[in-house]
């Protein structure tokens, strides 16, 4: 069976990631891919196009890079995105400041048709109808057509160069599972994009050990895997440690 | 002499959501007060909650010791399951949202109007740059059966909250039918608003003199039990 690359460092799976490309990063909380991000910010790739959620806030004390890292170093040309602005304006932020200024773009979507978008782009489907956002500002100039007298906006697919993913457990095959709602937007994102390269929290293990009946992703979308190092990062930043889940080779 | 004027706290306006909730409803919570309804609601209610993030089943806020980082509300707060939770990814997650499975959806809001529209992603008028937070309330509010507000009454300074016409871009132009305040519970009905209880102390025509558009009085108004 086709075998994606199992790489040996986080530093060696993003290596060759080019500048100007489009990247999906997964995460709702946890399931981001803090560790290929920082390698990633390490690397130097810019002129990204970014599709996320959200474009985080404030730079992480433990080192980790996220979305806003990028932005703000100006190394991101357009984010698209859930929330493009901190939902109280008495929050900051380097996007707003940017986008103000001119030197990033910034694309707002509903939550739901940016899970859409990305899933159409994956399976095929170049653009879809809605019926969220009709009525309001975000469906201006977009194609409107009415289905069985209700009215629905037209959205299109994305399909990127890349993908970074989050998985729980994986196996040589690329075979992946994520836990609980880590999941999120990782198996949609790891179907949406050209290369996809997965950060894996459990060790890596032969194909065949994980049920192919209980595999979330299959592994012929995977082109690289890598194993999060015990010094990586392995929680999602938003809780305090103590209360963190437990430790994760135990599960 | 009246009698000493409380308004709801985050966590009342929270309970007063729950005891509205009927039984077996499908309920999806939004970002800030309304995923604290989770923590309020009674075995009995037999209600099921559903998350943006794909997490079908979650009961109240996770306490110390029972959290896991991976098992979060749509406001990322960890959140404990029902035996028989089941998780999805995003897009099945919206799938279930946009076929209209939740009988309500509960959202926070900036404004909300007469006609059922409300504000809760932006609070510029200035003409779209792309930027603001939508979320998930866009899809939400064009599918779910319901949409019920809990946001406080007035603004800091003041101002109403709740309008003949929404000030803000809109999330949707129609959908609200209950607003939960610190000082009230509303119901949207035919494009009125209609006073259905009042926080203790405040009489309607002070509940009316704080709000932007008429209210009519219902013939049941009661005190909001707390």
């Amino acid at each position: 069976m086709r075998q994606p690359i199992v790489c040996a460092t986080m530093a060696e799976a993003v290596a060759d990631v080019p500048d100007d490309i489009t990247l999906l990063v997964p995460g709702f909380g946890p399931g981001m891919p803090f560790n290929l991000l920082t390698a990633l910010f390490e690397q130097g790739a810019k002129g990204l196009t970014t599709v996320s959620n959200g474009v985080g806030g404030a730079p992480a004390t433990d080192g980790r890079k996220g979305v806003g890292d990028f932005v703000a170093a100006g190394r991101v040309k357009k984010v698209i995105a859930a929330f493009t602005a901190p939902t109280h304006p008495s929050q900051g932020s380097v996007v707003v400041d940017m986008v103000r200024a001119g030197t990033l773009e910034a694309e707002l979507v509903p939550q739901g048709t940016l899970a859409e978008r990305v899933r159409a782009g994956g399976a095929g489907i170049p653009a879809f109808y809605t019926p969220a956002s009709v009525g309001t500002l975000l469906a201006e100039g977009k194609e409107h057509r009415e289905f069985d007298g209700e009215t629905y906006v037209m959205e299109r697919a994305i399909f990127a160069e890349y993908a970074f993913v989050r998985a729980w457990k994986a196996d040589t095959a690329g075979n992946l599972v994520f836990r609980m709602a880590a999941r999120n937007f990782n198996p949609v994102f790891a179907m949406g994009a050209e290369h996809v390269i997965v950060e894996v929290e459990q060790p890596i293990v032969p194909a065949g050990e994980i049920p192919p009946d209980q595999v979330h992703t299959p592994g012929i979308y995977i082109e690289r895997l890598v194993q999060i190092p015990p010094d990586g990062y392995f929680t999602s930043g938003r809780m305090p440690a103590t209360s963190a889940a437990p430790e994760r080779g135990s599960r | 002499m009246t009698a000493a004027q409380r308004r709801l706290t985050r966590e009342l306006i929270a309970a007063t959501i729950a005891r509205r909730l009927e039984h077996g409803w499908l309920v999806n919570l939004g970002v800030g007060m309304p995923t604290l309804v989770s923590s309020y609601v009674h075995p009995e209610q037999d209600l099921t909650f559903t998350s943006e993030n794909g997490v079908i089943g979650y009961a109240g806020l996770a306490h110390d010791g029972e959290m896991d980082q991976d098992i979060v509300n749509a406001g990322v707060q960890p959140v404990t399951l029902h035996p028989g939770a089941a998780i999805v990814h995003h897009a099945d997650s919206f799938a279930l949202v946009r076929r209209g499975m939740n009988d309500v959806t509960v959202l926070g809001a900036y404004e909300v109007a007469t006609d059922g529209s409300f504000a809760n992603w932006r609070t510029s008028r200035e003409p779209f740059d792309q930027l603001g937070g939508i979320g998930g309330a866009m899809d939400l509010a064009a599918r779910c059966k319901q949409v019920w507000i809990a946001m406080d009454h007035t603004t800091r300074e003041g101002s109403p909250r709740l309008l003949e016409r929404c000030t803000l871009p809109v999330t949707a132009p129609k959908g609200v039918t209950l607003v939960v305040t610190d000082v009230a519970v509303i119901a949207v009905r035919d494009g009125r608003f209609v006073l259905e209880e009042h926080a203790p102390g405040f009489t309607a025509e002070e509940i009316q003199s704080m709000t932007g558009a008429p209210l009519e009085v219902s013939q049941t108004l009661r005190e909001i039990q707390i």
